[in-house]
């Protein structure tokens, strides 16, 4: 597949014409970061981001001038009155069970726009967790028209994106939000348009070769100040890229810029007024020294991410002695002592989804949701979009948890309208702890019309991932930092309190098989039927219309026939 | 459609059939059998060819270069194993795990109705060893198997090593986009059976199994692998598979591909092609009947036969180790599966494009199904012609000869049994359903009853019984023969005969549709004598004859076939050992993988067959 597809690399950094060097402040900012996270499997995950932040109300005032803020986005946010988008483009799955959770949860496309809360300073809201406030301000509704936002989507990001049917919004989202959760197949064409600072490592043959690799732009408003009074818009860029250990590193642990990249550090950005790089360099076991990065750090930053305290080592390229002195920077990641071979860490909340069954009649989807905490059980909000050619029939949705039945405290469901909509199924459902529970529901394959089909029906639909969202209790309690000091990937999802800390996880995209007909069939029923049809048609309307005669029996054979043709010859009337 | 309408035509056609029966159905038989043989010569029989684009043009490299490796996980699976007796699940897992593969496991056991002589199990509990190798950049949608069946005797550690160091091959490639599945079973075929259902997390067997830990979507092809020893003189390709299905034809053309690529010799059951030479047909039609024969007998013939039900198209691989001279070593046969799985990887739709339903005489060989079912047909219009007959006597019987312008035919609804009562024929047929049902519910029911009260082995009661209820069927006549009033002598034993043909026919037809082998072989058999039973003339010659092509008989000479076919022919005794045991496999497998020939026959084809017992000795 990923040779059908033709990737280029996603970086919309846009320059604007020379505005910088006026007198006045710049009200636009660039932040850029890298965060190398060593996974629990051995496995390395980079993550970049680019943050835009433009202090300037896109809505209200008719802005044309563009700065660092690439111009296309600020005209759908003004046009369609746009409060937020969040786009990515995933190749490939993240694997929570061997990588833990991830820092930016993505599924393989996922659009959501709409209206949602304004983000505050101390960013106490989270997408889709239930706690969030409803928004106070009321704006038009994006356009009615569900193909308006996947056209301009396409034309600016050069990605094929198509929505069968309606999007349809779940019921615990903020309302007038839409969102389509994942478009399980879309291409992308996009354009690289700016090589300094950490954009230098962006190079697409080596980020093509990882296991995991993800795209995103995420748009919102943010409060300038703490009380809220006006907002700036921000701009997200993220790519996050596993590099697979086994094959890059022969199965030794330690990596370098230079053997993922293929590159070194150079410059940071001119136009960045941060730049920074984040090595985790958190060391599991109690007796420290098992890891040596190189260089040596000159600060370290430690917080609780994802329930886990953590330690990281900043290189900031801004600073110029980290350059200067061989005037590159490859930082390098030494095991001292190489970790045990041992299975990794199981994160407390992971997720799997198959189909089962067998034959083209009926199927079952489900889903195995695991508590691997060994005391605290919490809720999860699973959120089901299934296409209409599976009908679901929810009263064999069955939940049960250490074979029990688990009663879900909540149940919303859509049903699916034959080519306009999908089923929604939107579940609370309590996790016992130490627990795994399985949601089940039975479908019955539907037969579509000979010209819905794909080019390639045998290939099976694809069917979208649930959608997990979950506070998952932490193992350290964290305290609520300085939202706008903090580093990148610490705000872009953060914590609603501090005992617990969201996550969302998307499962395996299914691939179902519907019964498909032998295209050259049509051809050959027709062919048949005709057939059938003229023949019986024929001796019908035969027997119908004819009039039944009794004969006379002809008696003699050969030899009368011959006398009465002598007869005949000499005028005698036949026998 | 004149034909019918016309009374003056249609009393002709009677005529002719009535008077030109014994010809024509002679003809109709003779030509059945003549068709089929000509399947192997050429208009009939045509060359393979690659239908499916994605695996057709492109070319791949192989690069598989890991013989010693192979060779050393071979030798160290094999003392593993020989240490613990078992399969060395920890030795498994650890080795998969360093060659960079997601490992899971998955126990299962499964308590058999009887115990297994042949494989010497009864309680049988295990565990399967998997891995999965995770393409870069995929979502885990699609995935292809390739598999190992372990059984309990220390063969097949070759193939172990080998598939351990494909898996080590493969995971240092970048090119995979479906995962790929390296799989070892335990208790061959019932660990593949248990893997399989919980993969699909359904339960089709009473299997007791963990759930799987880790999937990889949806599988869509899948390999089998036995090799028992360090180099090989052939490669044999079995194909066919649970109930006589049967994989994509594409998938077996990607093997013969590979084959000719790197020059090995790939055989079609033990039997190399040479269509050069002038016995090639000869040859060919020796291919052919073998797989006929191993196709009727509905049972999977490698692991990869069990995954056929899941729409997993699948073939088995079996490294040959004989007296040829020339022998290639490990990475011959490596080279071909990677080639395989290179092109599998490339598919784009599931295998659909070639053929699903086909006999092959040959590797390079295939009949369609378009051009093997006439044989069939016209072994089956035997018994539409003589049910013809039937009708036409039944009715001329009723009619008298008070009309003799009418119009004796089968558009004149009269039914013709009512003379005799349709009560007349409910007994014999409810008895000899009856029979069925007893014949296959009481011997896996009974056979604690048996043992306690006769000196026998379950697996011997099992057997036994089977017979005993088949043979006491044939004492049903003097059963029912009293309950037949005696006003028209003839007409009882023509009512039934006819209902009997239709049975069969509608049976034949129905069997010949889902697996062609077995409805050929049972037509061929039982065609010629379900059409001359009747109670006049010789009777102890049909009967010997009746007897002689009743199906228990047909399993028998089936078996003398299919050994003097491998050039291997049995002595009488031998025969009848082998008969024993295959009835009791017949049953075993019917409850472990749900192969459908005991039920067919002992629910369908026993009591149909009992029907012209009945009808020879009418009274």
């Amino acid at each position: 597949m990923a040779a059908a597809m033709p990737l280029a690399l996603l970086v919309l950094l846009l320059l604007g014409p020379g505005g910088w060097c006026l007198a006045e402040p710049p009200r636009d900012s660039l932040r850029e970061e890298l965060v190398i996270t060593p996974l629990p499997s051995g496995d390395v995950a980079a993550t970049f981001q680019f943050r835009t932040r433009w202090d300037s109300e896109l809505q209200r005032e008719g802005v044309s001038h563009y700065r660092l803020f690439p111009k296309a986005l600020g005209q759908l946010i003004s046009k369609y009155s746009l409060r937020e988008l969040h786009l990515s483009f995933t190749q490939g799955f993240w694997r929570t069970r061997y990588w833990g959770p991830p820092f930016l949860q993505a599924p393989s496309v996922w659009i959501n726009l709409g209206r949602s809360s304004v983000m505050s300073s101390q960013g106490s809201s989270a997408p889709l967790s239930t706690s969030s406030t409803p928004p106070t301000q009321s704006l038009p509704l994006p356009p009615s028209n569900p193909w308006v936002w996947p056209m301009t989507l396409t034309t600016t990001f050069c990605a094929m994106l198509c929505c069968r049917g309606r999007w349809s919004a779940p019921k615990t989202s903020p309302p007038g939000r839409s969102s389509c959760p994942v478009v399980p197949r879309a291409s992308l064409i996009s354009f690289h348009l700016l090589q300094a600072g950490l954009s230098v490592l962006l190079k697409a043959d080596r980020l093509f070769h990882t296991s995991y690799h993800s795209q995103a732009v995420h748009i919102r408003p943010v409060c300038r100040n703490a009380r809220c009074t006006s907002i700036s818009w921000e701009l997200r860029q993220t790519l996050s890229v596993v590099f697979d250990a086994f094959i890059t590193g022969q199965g030794k642990k330690d990596w370098s810029l230079f053997r993922m990249f293929s590159r070194t550090l150079t410059e940071p950005c001119p136009l960045a007024s941060e730049s920074r790089v984040y090595v985790d360099i958190t060391t599991y076991n109690q007796d420290n020294e098992t890891l040596e990065v190189h260089p040596p750090p000159t600060t370290t930053y430690q917080d609780v991410i994802l329930g886990t305290r953590k330690t990281y080592a900043i290189y900031d390229l801004l600073d110029t002695a980290m350059i200067n002195n061989s005037r590159n920077l490859n930082i390098q990641l030494k095991w001292k002592r190489p970790p045990e071979n041992e299975a990794p860490p199981v994160p407390f909340l992971h997720a799997q989804r198959y189909v089962s069954g067998y034959g083209l009649q009926k199927g079952e989807l489900s889903t195995l949701l695991y508590n691997t905490h060994p005391y605290r059980a919490f809720p999860v909000l699973l959120l089901d979009t299934v296409p209409w050619y599976l009908r679901l029939y929810v009263h064999t949705l069955t939940i049960t948890s250490k074979g029990k039945e688990n009663k879900p405290s909540y149940i919303h469901y859509q049903p699916a309208q034959d080519r306009l909509q999908p089923h929604l199924l939107e579940m609370l459902i309590q996790l016992p702890a130490n627990s795994v529970t399985k949601v089940s529901i039975q479908f019955e394959r539907a037969l579509l019309k000979w010209t819905e089909y794909t080019p390639d029906p045998n290939h099976g639909f694809y069917v979208s991932p649930s959608v997990l969202s979950a506070l998952v209790p932490s193992m350290v309690a964290a305290k609520p930092v300085d939202w706008e000091e903090s580093p990148l990937f610490n705000s872009l999802f953060p914590v609603s309190d501090g005992s617990n800390y969201f996550v969302r996880l998307y499962t395996e995209p299914l691939l179902v098989n519907l019964p498909t007909p032998d295209f050259s069939m049509p051809y050959n029923v027709i062919c048949l039927t005709c057939t059938v049809v003229a023949v019986c048609y024929g001796s019908f309307y035969n027997l119908l219309t004819r009039t039944f005669h009794i004969e006379e029996p002809r008696t003699g054979g050969l030899a009368k026939r011959l006398a009465n043709l002598i007869r005949r010859a000499r005028g005698v009337p036949p026998l | 459609m004149g034909l019918l309408s016309d009374p003056v035509r249609r009393r002709a056609l009677a005529r002719l059939v009535l008077r030109l029966n014994a010809p024509l159905c002679v003809l109709s038989y003779v030509a059945g059998i003549a068709w089929f043989l000509a399947l192997v010569f050429p208009p009939l029989t045509q060359r393979t060819y690659m239908s499916e684009n994605a695996m057709g043009s492109t070319m791949v490299e192989e690069q598989f270069a890991g013989g010693d490796r192979a060779r050393a996980f071979a030798r160290d699976f094999a003392a593993h194993r020989k240490k613990s007796g078992a399969l060395p699940v920890a030795w498994l897992e650890r080795t998969m795990r360093s060659v960079g593969l997601e490992v899971y496991t998955q126990s299962f056991s499964r308590k058999l109705p009887f115990p297994d002589e042949t494989h010497e199990r009864y309680m049988v509990s295990g565990t399967n060893v998997y891995g999965i190798l995770r393409a870069p950049r995929a979502a885990s949608t699609e995935s292809l198997v390739l598999t190992v069946p372990c059984g309990s005797d220390s063969t097949n550690s070759q193939a172990v090593g080998l598939l351990l160091a494909l898996a080590a091959h493969f995971r240092g490639q970048i090119y995979w986009a479906k995962d790929i599945v390296f799989l070892v079973t335990e208790h061959d075929l019932l660990g593949t059976e248990a893997w399989l259902e919980a993969y699909h997390d359904v339960n089709v067997t009473g299997m007791q199994s963990s759930p799987l830990q880790g999937r990889a979507g949806a599988i869509q092809a899948a390999v089998a692998l036995e090799l028992s020893s360090d180099v090989v003189t052939s490669l044999d390709v079995a194909v066919e598979g649970l109930n006589g299905q049967l994989p994509n034809l594409d998938l077996l053309n990607l093997f013969q591909t590979f084959c000719q690529k790197g020059g090995l010799l790939c055989t079609l059951q033990g039997k190399p092609e040479d269509w050069t030479s002038l016995d090639g047909p000869l040859q060919g039609l020796q291919t052919l009947l073998l797989m006929v024969l191993r196709q009727a007998s509905g049972r999977p013939h490698g692991s990869h036969g069990l995954f056929l039900r899941y729409r997993v198209e699948a073939l088995t691989l079996r490294g040959i180790n004989s007296f040829r001279q020339y022998k290639y070593d490990l990475v011959a046969v490596g080279k071909a599966l990677e080639g395989m799985f290179r092109k599998l990887n490339h598919l784009l739709e599931r295998l659909h494009q070639s053929f699903f339903l086909y006999l092959l005489p040959g590797l390079s060989r295939f009949v369609s199904i378009g051009l093997y079912m006439p044989a069939v047909g016209f072994l089956l219009l035997v018994l539409g012609l003589k049910a013809l007959e039937l009708w036409m006597q039944l009715h001329e019987a009723g009619m008298g000869l008070e009309e003799p312008g009418g119009a004796p035919g089968p558009s004149v609804p009269l039914p013709p049994s009512q003379g005799v009562g349709l009560a007349s024929l409910v007994a014999p047929l409810l008895i000899s359903q009856a029979m069925g049902l007893a014949l296959y519910v009481l011997p896996v029911l009974g056979q604690h009853v048996a043992t306690q009260h006769f000196p026998v082995a379950e697996a011997e009661a099992v057997v036994l019984t089977l017979l005993a209820i088949y043979a006491a069927g044939l004492a049903l006549p003097h059963n029912t023969h009293r309950v037949v009033s005696t006003q028209a002598p003839d007409r009882g034993w023509m009512a039934l005969k006819l209902v009997a043909l239709i049975y069969l026919a509608l049976q034949l037809g129905c069997i010949a549709l889902t697996n062609f082998s077995l409805g050929f072989l049972l037509a061929t058999t039982m065609v010629p004598t379900a059409a001359l039973a009747k109670p006049h003339g010789p009777r102890t010659l049909y009967a010997a004859l009746l007897v002689l092509t009743s199906p228990a008989a047909t399993l028998l000479g089936s078996l003398f076939l299919w050994r003097e076919l491998q050039e291997a022919p049995l002595s009488l005794a031998e025969g009848w050992q082998l008969f024993l045991a295959a009835l009791a496999q017949g049953v075993l497998e019917h409850h472990t993988y749900g192969a459908l020939l005991f039920p067919l026959l002992s629910l369908g084809l026993y009591p149909c067959w009992l029907l012209f017992w009945n009808v020879l000795f009418w009274k």
